[in-house]
């Protein structure tokens, strides 16, 4: 019966059944009609600028004219440029045939024990370069911080700041989806940060997995059940852990290779979980870092705190 | 291998160790492990400088198990480890002197990411020194940008905000086109490492097809490194981004963070394409237009400034205008006169900046001039030291500001007739301007507020250009005084900051030994 309605569109089956966030008071007030909204917009706009003033305009239209030239221009030269670029998959070009990559493909394997020839390359031979692209994701959630983050206290006050003003509250069939989904999205996500050496993956990728697995949990449920297992303090503990890992490995390996000594780390058999020497405790690191920094942007963006 | 040559390396993985740590640390503790840092990374450049001073060459440090190109590597000579000592100093001295307005301008609970931002821009910096690879300087490059945003933005006003993303819409324009010009050269040569670029690039035949790619290439980067350095039409962003951050912002920014992208530029000069290279090419002749303009046009927009922070910061643009003059003079003297000229120059600003918060302290906290009046005589130190920026600026014997221009015009007089007239008026010129705008500055700061006559006080209520010193009442409120005894540290780093523009001043054939040799190491 119920289900007959709805499909011919009579009533909404949903609505009085749902639990629904208390509307707040300026969202009551009838808000104005598009026209009204344009007229405001036109007064505003008259306001600001000066109609009248010809030099500006004139200037204006210039502007626009010679932007829209320079960028076809700058294209053109590209494009012109890309043109006479070594062709792509042509085995003779510089950057295919150079001793670089020879060494990559062909010693890959054997140096770094991983079978991934990229994870070997961006996480042994070239790690330094790595370790500076994390901490681009460190120094970005700080900047974020800068900007959003709320003072503590009035975060205490005020439970319910990100709760959503329009969302349903304790949405079921959004509980239900995630509790099937969030422990089949976070084993997923570890299986690809443990999986680096091995195959496509690695720490950048399973960790952004890890973390849209923790946005959905708290989407699902709320911010104050995330909380119970990851508060401030974890999100601190976590990062900081992570980024000190891949730093203490990292310089380990730097500096041990500078100078000479030979490297402790086993690689172990090629193809095995256990191998690859640095790249599984680094992909670990990483993917906890980039879950954390995925997490806490949502975080941040949604209530100005974890 | 000796134990120093791993400095270097420690130094740039130090800053960054230290910028993980503090993100977990309370601010007071964060602030000792920031100054802690810098005095440890000053001593670490002094001792590389000492070692490759007495070695005569430069140095390669690979950073792992595999040699580069396979990995990673850095090398320094005199010239990189002696930047990194002056980049220090400068850093130290930035910090301590915003010290005391940290409170005012930085909310307290977010005052411990200023200092994770100050150590990771510190090690983005070291790595641009350092590096040898293209691609590791691509991705420190990223990390200074979106540090230098945080940087300003950490002080939170709309200004500052608004100041934020004109820097970051600019610096992300900079730093794509540098990113497609490595591409480009990486597609060319199939190598990412400077000293190989170079030998690949030699072979290129002159007929073959690469030859406009590379162009193409070269030209990118350049302009990408042009914007962030905040060459003429790209100076937008800049003076509300100096303006308005807080002072150790400022003073970072303007004496560091551009400062850094320059070295970068000096370095794919010299190492990616080769200085003769680049010389015969017409890139240059185009920086040495660019730089004349905007030595002309910074110091107008300075001389119509009302904001004493914001004339600072146009002045910026007038002094990177001489840099990439240098540039373009296209001979090994006007680089040296170049590299002189950037530590003079970061030497000087950021003394500047600094005293220029000293003076609109004892304002009420303005900065228009008319308000400024007097304040040299309400806080001693920090007028000496605006004099003696000034002076330097100008050009006055003694000081740093004096053998760059001096340097510059040495070297202009002895190029071809179409380069030096240009180089030689504009020069002129723009030292009458710089001289108009600080000396106006300096005697406004000078004049004794009683001299003025009571009537000021009167104008100024009819006029309500001073809102903060007429109380409710009307009752005229005297500016506040500012003693040296009360402000120690900052009087103690104003001094430094002259001894250091006077030392630069007097010792100025050893230092420009110091970049001959460091310069024929280089490359």
């Amino acid at each position: 019966m119920g289900f007959k309605q709805w499909f011919d569109g009579e009533n909404d089956m949903l609505l009085e059944n749902l639990h629904m966030n208390r509307a707040f008071e300026d969202h009551i007030k009838k808000e104005p009609s598009v026209q009204e909204l344009k007229i405001e917009d036109t007064i505003l706009m008259r306001e600001v600028y000066d109609d009248s003033n010809k030099a500006l305009k004139a200037f204006n239209w210039i502007y626009r004219v010679i932007a829209v030239l320079f960028c076809i221009g700058l294209a053109l030269v590209l494009v012109y440029t890309v043109s006479n670029l070594p062709e792509v998959g042509n085995p003779d070009t510089p950057a295919n045939s150079s001793v670089v990559s020879k060494r990559y493909i062909e010693n890959g394997l054997e140096e770094t024990g991983a079978t991934n020839i990229v994870a070997g390359m961006i996480l042994t031979y070239r790690a330094f370069d790595t370790f500076g692209e994390t901490n681009v994701l460190f120094i970005s959630t700080c900047c974020v911080m800068i900007l959003l983050m709320i003072d503590e206290k009035i975060l205490h006050k005020y439970k319910n700041i990100g709760e959503g003003k329009y969302e349903p509250k304790d949405d079921s069939i959004l509980q239900v989806v995630a509790k099937i989904l969030v422990p089949v999205i976070f084993i997923f996500g570890i299986y690809i940060v443990l999986n680096g050496q091995l195959s496509p993956g690695g720490g950048f990728s399973g960790g952004a997995i890890l973390g849209a697995g923790m946005i959905l949990y708290a989407n699902a449920f709320g911010f104050q059940n995330t909380q119970r297992f990851f508060d401030e303090k974890v999100y601190k503990t976590a990062k900081i852990t992570a980024l000190c890992m891949y730093g203490l490995i990292g310089s380990y390996f730097y500096i041990m290779g500078a100078n000479g000594i030979d490297n402790h780390i086993p690689l172990g058999t090629p193809g095995a979980i256990l191998s690859g020497g640095i790249i599984l405790p680094i992909d670990i690191a990483v993917g906890l870092e980039v879950a954390c920094t995925m997490y806490a942007f949502y975080a941040l963006f949604r209530r100005g705190g974890l | 291998m000796e134990f120093v040559r791993n400095f270097p390396a420690i130094s740039i993985l130090a800053c960054m160790f230290a910028a993980i740590i503090s993100s977990g640390l309370p601010r007071k503790v964060g602030r000792v492990v920031n100054y802690s840092l810098i005095v440890l990374v000053g001593i670490l450049s002094l001792t590389t400088f000492i070692y490759t001073l007495n070695l005569g060459e430069s140095v390669v440090y690979v950073m792992g198990m595999f040699p580069a190109p396979w990995g990673n590597e850095i090398r320094f000579g005199v010239l990189e480890s002696g930047m990194a000592l002056f980049f220090s100093i400068i850093m130290a001295l930035s910090m301590w002197g915003g010290r005391h307005k940290m409170k005012d301008e930085v909310a307290t609970d977010k005052e411990f990411l200023y200092y994770v931002l100050v150590d990771l821009l510190f090690s983005s910096l070291l790595a641009l020194i350092y590096t040898n690879d293209l691609f590791t300087a691509y991705v420190f490059v990223e990390i200074n940008t979106i540090a230098a945003c945080g940087l300003i933005m950490i002080r939170q006003n709309g200004r500052t905000i608004e100041a934020a993303v004109r820097y970051m819409v600019m610096s992300l324009l900079g730093s794509g086109l540098l990113l497609l010009g490595i591409m480009m050269t990486y597609d060319i040569t199939g190598h990412l490492l400077m000293s190989n670029i170079k030998e690949a690039i030699a072979t290129i035949p002159p007929t073959g097809g690469y030859v406009e790619p590379l162009l193409i290439a070269i030209t990118l980067m350049v302009i990408g490194l042009c914007i962030k350095s905040a060459l003429f039409p790209f100076h937008s962003w800049l003076p509300d981004a100096y303006g308005y951050s807080t002072v150790s912002s400022a003073a970072i920014l303007s004496s560091l963070v551009s400062k850094g992208y320059i070295f970068l530029l000096i370095k794919i000069f010299y190492r990616v394409i080769g200085f003769d290279t680049i010389a015969n090419s017409k890139i240059l002749n185009v920086l040495f237009i660019f730089g004349l303009i905007a030595m002309i046009s910074g110091s107008l927009s300075a001389i119509k400034e009302n904001d004493i922070r914001r004339m600072i910061a146009f002045s910026s643009v007038a002094q990177i205008g001489y840099i990439y003059m240098g540039f373009g003079m296209g001979n090994e003297f006007g680089m040296i006169a170049s590299i002189f000229h950037i530590l003079s120059h970061a030497a000087t600003k950021s003394m500047l900046f600094i005293s220029a918060i000293g003076l609109t302290d004892v304002s009420h906290g303005s900065r228009k001039f008319i308000d400024l009046t007097g304040s040299a005589h309400r806080n001693k130190v920090a007028g000496v030291g605006f004099l003696v920026g000034s002076l330097s600026m100008v050009g006055f014997p003694l000081f740093s500001g004096f053998i760059s221009k001096l340097q510059f015009m040495d070297v202009a007089s002895a190029l071809s007739y179409s380069k030096m007239l240009p180089a030689l008026i504009v020069l002129g010129i723009s030292t009458i301007l710089n001289a108009i705008y600080f000396m106006k500055t300096v005697l406004r700061i000078y004049t004794p507020l009683e001299k003025m006559g009571a009537n000021r006080a009167q104008a100024d209520v009819a006029t309500n250009t001073v809102a903060s010193r007429v109380g409710i009442n009307g009752v005229v409120v005297e500016p506040d005084f500012i003693l040296f005894k009360n402000e120690k540290i900052y009087g103690i780093v104003i001094i430094l900051f002259i001894a250091l523009n006077v030392a630069l001043g007097v010792c100025s054939n050893s230092i420009i030994a110091w970049i001959k040799t460091g310069l024929e190491m280089f490359s």
